[in-house]
């Protein structure tokens, strides 16, 4: 295939493919329907583009294609005109003005809604959106999320079923709804994005770049779109700046053998400047923005802030720690989780030492026991207080429990290197 | 189109029949249904050990005591509504949960 065909079919996968599923579904009411016929004009595409040259609107010839497509389906099955009601009465084109959308409406924001919608599993929910939305192929989100192909195929078809069968709708969900629903599309993101930051498979790559890719690119989506729409992006904004520190330390997480590298020990020269700078922008963005408004910033901007913190400083010794703790009382008041208190623990231990940080993560041991978490900060922090046996027994119990390869390796690491230290 | 909001009641739970207060908030709850044309049908059920059960599917009666399953948690009444989509219904469901002060489960009809 030539390289320029090549290159405008990734463009054209990556910029039109949710767009294209949207506006088929609102015209056919079928996410089913849609999502086949955008798949076969992009299979078209792959045949014709190398041969007839690249078309000069890849977006338009697409949504052409896919709806001569579509429209064969449905011709095919003798549905034809049952589809087009069907697309009238939920909130398709002939649905009239009813909804306040605003000055912008785009079809993406109405299909991530649907895909995100309350009444659906939370992993249907997921796996529905990289599909739909992203554009991932099931292998690529059986891959991506450690489930099987033919599971993951039948988790979409459910959801799609349910869609239909249930109605529900394919619109921007009412004000009152709202922040309740966009708070639902950015947990269902947040967890794209840390199934690629942190895979958990035994064997798989420790960081899938496609998926935290993915889930950044859906975010600042939503939030352009919600900014359009002159709503209340403060927490999309906030996640955003949450990928995009986390994304920017990404090269130096794990080491060239395949070991994770925890953030006192990574090489911060290396760290992405143009993600550092453009998620440190936006923490500051909201910084203000909340002073001005005197509403509290929510979960995500709490954690993009401990990260801007974290990114912000040289070394692990300049780091302001109790700035840090400061972010992780508010967050543990907003979301008091045991997952919370354990990285406020971490906090601790550097603002008033390893005894007083200790104290609080052995009182998580109850809930978070299955936690690889837990017994590597516990390690640590007995490592640090000299008690070696106990710190080797913890980091054996961390490896236990852990799954992803780099966590492993580092955790191993970690514990023979107390065996060296103790001359054992 | 139209859906099914089943009051989910419990044994287990001191919930028995609907209190005076519940009943007027499903009272208010059913006009404010029939005002904004969502109302299609609604009833309160009698307790599961008043059902019959009967198979007729082979030709030969077979009439038999008690809730075709027994289970702890059982159907008490029913509301069938016509909403635009499941938002609609999922809101209505809400409203009916807090009226009558018990879970409800949402079902579409075919």
């Amino acid at each position: 295939m030539s390289t320029s065909a090549e290159a405008a079919l990734v463009r054209a996968h990556r910029d039109e493919w949710g767009l294209c599923v949207a506006t088929l579904n609102r015209r056919y009411g079928d996410l089913d329907v849609a999502e086949e016929a955008v798949a076969e004009a992009f299979a078209r595409a792959v045949e014709r583009w190398p041969v007839d040259g690249v078309p000069d609107r890849p977006g338009a010839w697409l949504t052409t294609t896919a709806h001569r497509v579509a429209l064969d389906r449905l011709r095919r099955e003798g549905r034809r005109d049952e589809k087009h009601r069907a697309a009238a009465v939920l909130g398709g084109d002939a649905a009239g003005p009813a909804e306040p959308l605003g000055v912008v409406d785009d079809p993406r924001l109405r299909l991530l809604f649907t895909c995100c919608h309350p009444a659906l599993a939370m992993p249907s929910r997921v796996a529905l959106t990289l599909r739909m939305v992203g554009g991932l192929t099931v292998p690529e989100i059986a891959r991506g999320l450690l489930v099987g192909e033919s599971a993951t195929a039948r988790r979409i078809t459910r959801a799609k079923d349910k869609i239909r069968a249930a109605g529900i709708p394919y619109r921007v969900p009412d004000a009152d709804d709202l922040p309740a629903r966009v708070s639902g599309v950015l947990a269902v993101l947040f967890l794209v994005f840390n199934e690629g930051y942190l895979a958990t498979g035994a064997d798989t790559d420790p960081v899938r770049r496609d998926l935290t890719a993915e889930a950044v690119r859906l975010t600042r989506l939503l939030r352009e779109l919600l900014r359009g729409l002159r709503m209340d992006d403060g927490e999309a904004t906030g996640l955003l700046a949450l990928m995009l520190l986390t994304e920017a330390r990404t090269a130096t997480r794990v080491d060239d053998d395949g070991v994770l590298v925890p953030l006192p020990e990574q090489d911060r020269t290396r760290w992405d400047p143009v993600l550092l700078g453009e998620g440190q922008a936006l923490v500051r963005e909201r910084l203000a923005a909340v002073a001005a408004s005197g509403v509290g910033p929510g979960r995500y901007q709490l954690l993009a802030a401990v990260n801007a913190v974290h990114t912000s400083a040289r070394s692990v010794e300049e780091t302001d720690w109790a700035q840090v703790l400061a972010l992780y009382d508010r967050l543990l008041a907003l979301d008091p989780s045991p997952v919370v208190a354990l990285n406020r623990a971490v906090a601790v231990a550097e603002v008033s030492g390893p005894a007083a940080a200790l104290e609080l993560v052995e009182a998580l041991a109850g809930d978070l026991g299955g936690y690889h978490a837990l017994h590597a900060t516990r390690a640590h922090l007995l490592d640090r207080l000299g008690r070696t046996d106990d710190a080797r027994a913890a980091y054996e119990a961390a490896i236990e429990v852990a799954g992803n390869t780099a966590e492993t390796a580092y955790l191993t690491r970690r514990r023979d290197t107390l065996d060296a230290g103790s001359g054992g | 189109m139209q859906y099914l909001i089943a009051v989910i009641d419990s044994d287990t739970g001191a919930t028995g029949s609907a209190t005076d207060d519940e009943m007027a908030a499903v009272g208010a709850f059913n006009d404010g249904l029939r005002e904004r044309g969502q109302w299609v049908f609604a009833g309160g059920l009698a307790d599961p050990t008043t059902a019959t059960v009967v198979d007729d599917r082979d030709g030969a009666c077979v009439v038999s005591d008690g809730p075709f399953v027994e289970t702890k948690e059982y159907v008490a009444g029913i509301w069938v509504v016509e909403a635009a989509d499941l938002d609609v219904a999922l809101k209505l469901a809400a409203d009916g949960s807090r009226a009558c002060h018990r879970r409800v489960e949402v079902r579409p009809f075919l």
